[in-house]
């Protein structure tokens, strides 16, 4: 038995499940469709230099990335990094190693969701009240997901949003009724299917 | 007369109408036969794929099989939202690429009855179309009043662009598709070097301060180089660049009034339509002062914001009479 093996696991080892391939940059190049070119990561910082919000990330991508070859999950995952990503892919089309960084994003925000490992609920919140609408109706439902994410997260906001709603109300581009698909017990057994295999 | 399959996605039967309406309106007049998918659903913008990655595929796999459904001389389905249009493209792509994908969206999509062979449809911007299958010269032809006099900044967001992986466009960061078109359609296009800068996208749902930075960079480069008009091809960033604009001149102080319209209704003006035809006055940012440069009868725009504040240096045209008294430059004001 080795040294680390006797010692007490810390809150974080114990509340986080160790990475299928017991690796976390392998775990997140598996879980990104394509080839993502993470491990080609050279640590330029490209990345971080073309992001046009890197300025309010915790870290920037290629700090991130030099984060999952140090098999930081847990610090990762709980980075805003991948929030604040506006997915503007400037850093893909310029990575000199062409890494798929836009996505690898998407891939830890989908990790951070599941394990519920985000520091700030608000961007996750949204990503999940906007898919609940088109998981009802198969359809977006812009009125539905402004009203209840901005009464969740910026119930400050509200007064000022309401003359914003009123004019997007009177110019007809706002519906107060979701509209919905009529193959949407067709769209749900898809996305089910697709959820098992995702779990698989 | 060539027909291609339309993916409207949710933004165009909605918040962004007018870019519907111009869009089939001008499409008539080109000659363009557009069918709708039969059913389509949401192709989850930038969020399905922030939580379920396979799903999100399969989501967009639906439209896909449906489309493949209705393809026929062209092979073409078009989309008009930068979102909808990437997220077709990204899956198609993907699924070709990656035969587990391919496998697994099948396996789902077959949960619904469905399938779809990757590359079966080509999936295609609508700018991409016009510019490259109808042609400059036919839409050269097909113009009945000259933009000559409008001063456009062409703002094609990033998604139209990138990440490009058909290589559709001559460049992912200086793309001049839509630069050519409006100079076809007499328009006087500035070179804008913010033109695949970000508009913020949901970040005005998350982060205010964040997204009014993005937005104000862009109408502040479009004003600099004196632009009457920013042209746009994503209903998002007209959303964030119209509807928010107002917001953001409070925010900083600023008194910034320039109209955001989609390329298709300034296509639709060259193109003789009537303004109503196209969409044109529910914008928030009134375009009414911008057009008359162009002799189009100023629209009545009653929701727009009441601005009384003239930017200094406004190349808009003063009515006849004494000056009026001006207000400060609020610009350099920033917080």
């Amino acid at each position: 038995m080795t040294l680390l093996e006797t010692l007490p696991n810390s809150d974080t080892a114990a509340a986080t499940p160790a990475s299928p391939s017991g690796n976390f940059l392998q775990e997140v190049m598996d879980a990104t469709p394509g080839d993502s070119r993470l491990a080609m990561c050279i640590q330029c910082g490209t990345c971080g230099g073309s992001c046009p919000s890197a300025a309010d990330m915790d870290h920037t991508p290629r700090q991130l990335f030099a984060m999952i070859r140090a098999d930081l999950r847990e610090q990762v995952l709980r980075s805003n990094t991948p929030w604040y990503c506006v997915s503007c892919y400037y850093c893909t089309v310029r990575c000199p190693q062409e890494v798929h960084i836009t996505d690898v994003m998407y891939t830890l925000k989908s990790m951070a969701i599941r394990e519920k490992r985000y520091a700030d609920a608000t961007a996750p919140d949204l990503s999940q009240t906007f898919i609940s609408y088109i998981e009802e109706y198969g359809r977006s439902f812009e009125f539905g997901v402004a009203a209840r994410h901005q009464l969740r997260h910026h119930p400050f906001q509200l007064p000022s949003m309401l003359p914003f709603g009123l004019t997007m109300l009177s110019k007809g581009r706002m519906d107060l009724i979701p509209q919905h698909i009529e193959g949407i017990e067709q769209l749900q057994a898809i996305l089910v299917r697709a959820k098992e295999l995702e779990a698989s | 007369m060539p027909k291609y399959i339309l993916y409207p996605g949710c933004s165009l039967h909605r918040m962004a109408r007018p870019y519907l309406d111009s869009t089939l309106a001008l499409c008539e007049l080109l000659g363009i036969e557009l069918e709708e998918v039969q059913d389509w659903n949401c192709c989850g913008a930038t969020e399905y794929i922030a939580v379920h990655h396979l799903a999100s595929y399969a989501l967009v796999g639906r439209n896909l099989a449906l489309a493949a459904q209705k393809v026929d001389d062209t092979h073409t389905v078009v989309a008009a939202c930068s979102a909808c249009y990437l997220n077709l493209a990204k899956t198609d792509s993907y699924m070709r690429q990656d035969a587990r994908l391919n496998q697994q969206v099948n396996e789902a999509l077959a949960a619904g009855g469905l399938q779809y062979i990757p590359g079966s449809v080509r999936v295609r911007h609508l700018l991409d179309v016009i510019v490259n299958d109808v042609g400059l010269e036919h839409v050269a032809s097909s113009v009945v009043r000259s933009l000559k006099g409008l001063r456009v900044a062409p703002y094609y967001g990033c998604m139209i662009a990138r990440p490009d992986r058909e290589n559709r466009w001559d460049n992912v960061e200086h793309p001049v598709a839509m630069d050519r078109l409006l100079k076809t359609l007499g328009a006087e296009v500035i070179d804008f070097p913010l033109k695949t800068h970000c508009c913020g996208g949901h970040m005005t749902q998350i982060n205010l301060s964040v997204a009014y930075e993005l937005i104000r960079r862009l109408i502040h480069g479009a004003d600099q180089y004196r632009a009457d008009v920013i042209s746009t091809l994503c209903p998002i960033c007209q959303l964030n660049l119209d509807a928010y604009q107002g917001e953001v001149n409070r925010h900083f102080h600023t008194s910034y009034e320039m109209p955001v319209l989609y390329f298709t209704q300034l296509m639709g003006l060259a193109f003789g339509l009537e303004p109503e035809t196209l969409g044109i006055g529910k914008e928030f940012v009134a375009a009414g002062p911008a057009l008359s440069h162009i002799g189009v009868e100023a629209v009545i725009n009653e929701g727009a914001h009441a601005t009384t504040a003239v930017r200094a240096g406004s190349r808009k045209k003063e009515k006849e009479g004494l000056p009026m008294p001006r207000m400060p430059i609020h610009e350099e004001k920033s917080p």
